[in-house]
């Protein structure tokens, strides 16, 4: 932690009255913006990394217990325990093993949204019609092309629900990742935890990135599910 | 082979340093151990006090909200922008914005506000579920809103709401590990003075939140089962997974 | 009745006629039950008939009938389509060839109208220009405009999302259709058109089918033949449906019929199937002579008044026809006026609903061809109804 204390530098607040006063400084923000711009991409990266394999493994888990659902709690258990298991915990426990880094960031990410994405992926099948199952298979659709063409259609808004869940809390964690070596907008805001400007541009930054990252997989499935358009 | 004793080896130290105490890395100081204990309590009280504060302010709203239909744009968005702001940033903003406020107090309220939206968000939706014939019937047989609510809808709401409070509470305890950063002293003070407790300490101290988390959810999940009322568990028996909130489920998500 | 027929070609190009349809002491046993839930159920349906499965819930009608596209498993017995067995055949592609209907319709919300009924064409890998041209002529069929094919089922009503599928279990034209209670989830009203333009498609394409419900009054007026169901699966009877009115086999038959059964025969036969009275039609200024002549010789005790067309205006009081020359003074309006092709059961709710004992009877152009009475439905009503 020895580098993360080094890390905590007094920026040069001299000659600027708005700064000395602790103040939120326009100017400042506009000079200084350039530093923000390394931790935000690496925020998106880790953020975007972590839900993408979160959702790979959880989809893929729920294509597995879809079909035997015996396997849906234990599933549930196992994930349960990964989103209770608070985020900084995991950092440090992964620590001998994966050392310092984006890695150990991105596995404990990772875990933490499998539950939701598992859990929505789950309710999306349930919630599909009994009478549109019955009617495909009944007019000769195997079991995969029901699952494909009917069943996975129909799960999207609550796989979506999830995906978004997902992905803006996921910007919230990795907020947390520096802890963990990974760079990203916490660090940037522990940085100088005591000046405002930067309190508010990174943190502001952060929401906006989830706020981003929401309304865009909104638009992605408001255009993919054209029906749903058309009953409103 | 060598990283795997390595491995071995750092857990096996951070159990020592659970049970153990000993000198700091720099010397001087005591550290592991017995020590735990005040941080341990500062994160029992910061966690309990935001708590209370949450459950004060979100309860006593989403069960008002849930018994009259109203709000529920306000409420997604509560908890849609709960969710999108980083834990650290809200301790950070108010350490930064309410310099004169006492650390404890500035982190015990951001965490309140952390604590709000699954408590606010399960309130809502646990009252809205509950079945209108039923509310209908208890309105009909002339009780008032207030008592409509204390005898029909927050009981049939209460596993829903205990829901959101474990939810809430493990999201707390999860946070009040960062609060050392601002210089309230919990759990997290190993894992992020890294140089005075040691990996065995940081490994330790991770060990012990986790296993107060979980702790957490476990005692709070029974709970959980011993408010659902006994009707309701044989209702849930027989209607396995029928998916009964609806449309109402997919604009807002319960927490687990 | 033209028995068993071509046999089910694969593939896009054939013409597929109706093929026959065979229960051979077909059951289905579900393990641990101590009885069967359909019990060694024999039968045959005619090629290009309508065949009812009618009984109290739990009779297995609806298990018999998912055992022919094998959405369940056949315990013992077989089912045969055109002679083949079904077992024989993989499953996917049976139902291929099998039209499908169910109560909620299971229309695919997420697909529109014309791709949900382009759905077993698509299967079978018919190429574009042939579906759309089929999905075009099914709308037409159905009554649906064009361009509904691009509204997705949330839009439509609910007798549209019903004929919709029907429009899609019939896009393949498969030589059998299965239809489990297809019009039940409908207002009565729109149930009735349903059961009307269904009938009418029938009478065109002569499809095999196998039709579940547990409405004895829709059994009757849909089935070519009616197989009565007991509770286990057993049959009770299987004959068309004057036959199971005029005889029932067992009291169960008789007691699932109804008590009215007789009034239930009205529902088979039409006005014009009787033999109406001849009606006293005169003419305002006529001679009374004349007139009292013509209603000498019929049996309607009141003669009706019409216009230069035979078009009914009303019925004649006695004083009308005193005098000279008839003058039009009415004793009451004509109502109500049956048609030829009305039912029986119709005209004598109609008469009743009046209060009076006759009715004029109009051919398509509104003229009067007869006189219908209380006392010509009675008769008919004890007599056996004709060409049975």
């Amino acid at each position: 932690m020895s580098e993360l204390f080094a890390q905590l530098q007094r920026r040069d607040r001299s000659g600027e009255d708005c700064v000395s006063e602790n103040g939120i400084c326009p100017d400042w923000i506009v000079d200084n913006l350039d530093r923000y711009v390394d931790p935000f991409w690496d925020h998106v990266y880790l953020t975007l990394t972590s839900v993408a394999i979160g959702f790979a493994i959880a989809f893929g888990l729920a294509l597995l217990a879809h079909r035997r659902r015996w396997l849906v709690a234990p599933i549930v258990q196992v994930t349960g325990i990964l989103y209770t298991l608070p985020s900084v915990a995991v950092f440090f426990l992964l620590l001998p093993l994966t050392g310092r880094g984006n890695t150990t960031a991105i596995i404990a990410l990772v875990a933490y949204s499998l539950l939701i994405l598992f859990r929505n992926v789950i309710a999306g099948f349930d919630n599909v019609p009994a009478e549109s199952k019955d009617a495909g298979r009944g007019m000769g659709l195997t079991e995969n092309q029901l699952l494909w063409r009917v069943e996975l259609p129909l799960a999207l808004p609550e796989i979506m629900a999830g995906l978004r869940i997902a992905a803006t809390t996921t910007v919230g964690l990795a907020a947390l990742a520096f802890l963990a070596g990974a760079g990203g907008l916490g660090a940037a805001l522990f940085a100088d935890i005591n000046f405002r400007s930067n309190v508010l541009v990174a943190g502001g930054l952060a929401v906006l990135l989830a706020v981003a990252l929401d309304l865009m997989i909104l638009a992605f499935q408001w255009a993919i599910t054209p029906w749903l358009r058309a009953a409103t | 082979m060598s990283a795997t004793l390595a491995f071995l080896g750092d857990f096996g130290d951070a159990f020592d340093y659970i049970f153990n105490s000993r000198e700091s890395e720099a010397g001087g100081a005591r550290v592991g151990g017995s020590e735990l204990l005040p941080l341990l309590w500062t994160h029992l009280k910061v966690t309990g006090v935001a708590m209370a504060i949450a459950i004060a302010i979100a309860l006593p709203v989403g069960l008002a909200l849930g018994h009259s239909g109203r709000g529920a744009f306000a409420t997604i968005s509560v908890s849609n922008v709960g969710r999108a702001v980083p834990s650290i940033a809200l301790i950070a903003f108010f350490v930064a914005f309410f310099p004169s406020t006492p650390e404890f107090w500035n982190v015990a309220v951001a965490l309140a506000l952390l604590a709000i939206p699954p408590i606010l968000t399960n309130a809502y939706v646990g009252v809205r579920q509950v079945s209108r014939d039923a509310v209908d019937a208890a309105r009909g047989m002339g009780m008032s809103s207030i008592q409509i609510v204390r005898s029909v809808e927050l009981p049939l709401a209460l596993p829903l709401i205990f829901g959101g409070i474990k939810t809430s509470t493990v999201n707390v305890i999860a946070t009040a590990t960062i609060a050392p950063l601002v210089g309230v002293l919990t759990l997290g003070d190993p894992i992020i003075s890294g140089t005075v407790h040691g990996r065995a300490g940081q490994i330790g101290a991770s060990i012990v939140v986790a296993a107060l988390a979980v702790f957490a959810e476990l005692g709070l999940s029974a709970v959980q089962r011993a408010v659902t009322p006994t009707g309701v568990k044989l209702e849930r028996g027989a209607s396995a997974r029928a998916p009964r909130l609806g449309t109402l489920k997919r604009r807002i998500q319960t927490v687990p | 009745m033209t028995t068993a027929n071509t046999a089910q070609t694969e593939g896009p190009s054939a013409s597929h006629e109706a093929a026959s349809l065979e229960f051979r002491e077909a059951t289905k046993q579900y393990p641990g039950a101590d009885r069967p839930a359909v019990d060694g159920l024999t039968l045959e349906v005619p090629a290009g008939e309508i065949c009812v499965l009618v009984g109290p819930s739990g009779c297995g009608k609806t298990t018999a009938m998912r055992m022919v596209n094998r959405m369940l498993d056949i315990t013992r017995g077989d089912i045969l389509v055109a002679g083949r067995s079904v077992r024989d055949r993989d499953e996917a592609e049976l139902r291929r060839h099998v039209g499908y209907v169910i109560q909620q319709v299971g229309l695919f919300p997420h697909r529109t109208i014309s791709e949900n009924i382009a759905t077993v064409p698509k299967l079978l890998g018919w190429d574009k220009r042939r579906i759309a041209a089929r999905v075009e002529e099914l709308l037409d069929l159905i009554g649906l405009p064009a361009d509904m094919g691009r509204r997705y089922p949330a839009q439509l009503s609910g007798g549209q999302r019903q004929r919709v599928g029907v429009a899609r279990a019939l896009a393949a034209d498969p030589p059998v259709m299965l239809m489990d209670e297809p019009f039940g989830a409908i207002d009565p009203i729109n149930r009735e058109r349903l059961q009307n333009e269904f009938l009418r498609l029938q009478a065109e394409l002569r499809k095999t089918i196998v039709f579940v419900t547990h409405d004895i009054d829709e059994a009757i007026k849909m089935g070519d033949r009616i197989a009565v169901l007991q509770q286990g699966g057993v049959l009770a009877q299987y004959a068309p449906p004057a036959e199971l009115l005029m005889f029932p086999a067992n009291p169960f038959v008789e007691d699932f019929v109804g008590a009215d059964r007789a009034l239930k025969r009205l529902a088979l036969q039409r006005v014009r199937d009787v033999d109406l009275w001849t009606a006293p039609l005169v003419r305002a200024g006529e001679p009374v002579s004349e007139a009292r002549a013509k209603l000498a010789s019929s049996e309607v005790p009141y003669a009706l008044l019409v216009d230069d067309d035979d078009r009914p205006l009303g019925w004649l009081s006695d004083r009308a026809l005193t005098g000279e020359r008839v003058s039009a003074e009415l004793m009451s309006t004509p109502e109500p006026m049956v048609e030829l092709d009305d039912v029986l059961r119709d005209a004598l709710s109609d008469l009743l609903a009046h209060q009076v004992q006759y009715g004029p009877v109009l051919d398509h152009q509104g003229r009067v061809v007869g006189v219908l009475s209380i006392e010509l439905l009675a008769d008919a009503i004890a007599e056996p109804p004709e060409g049975e």
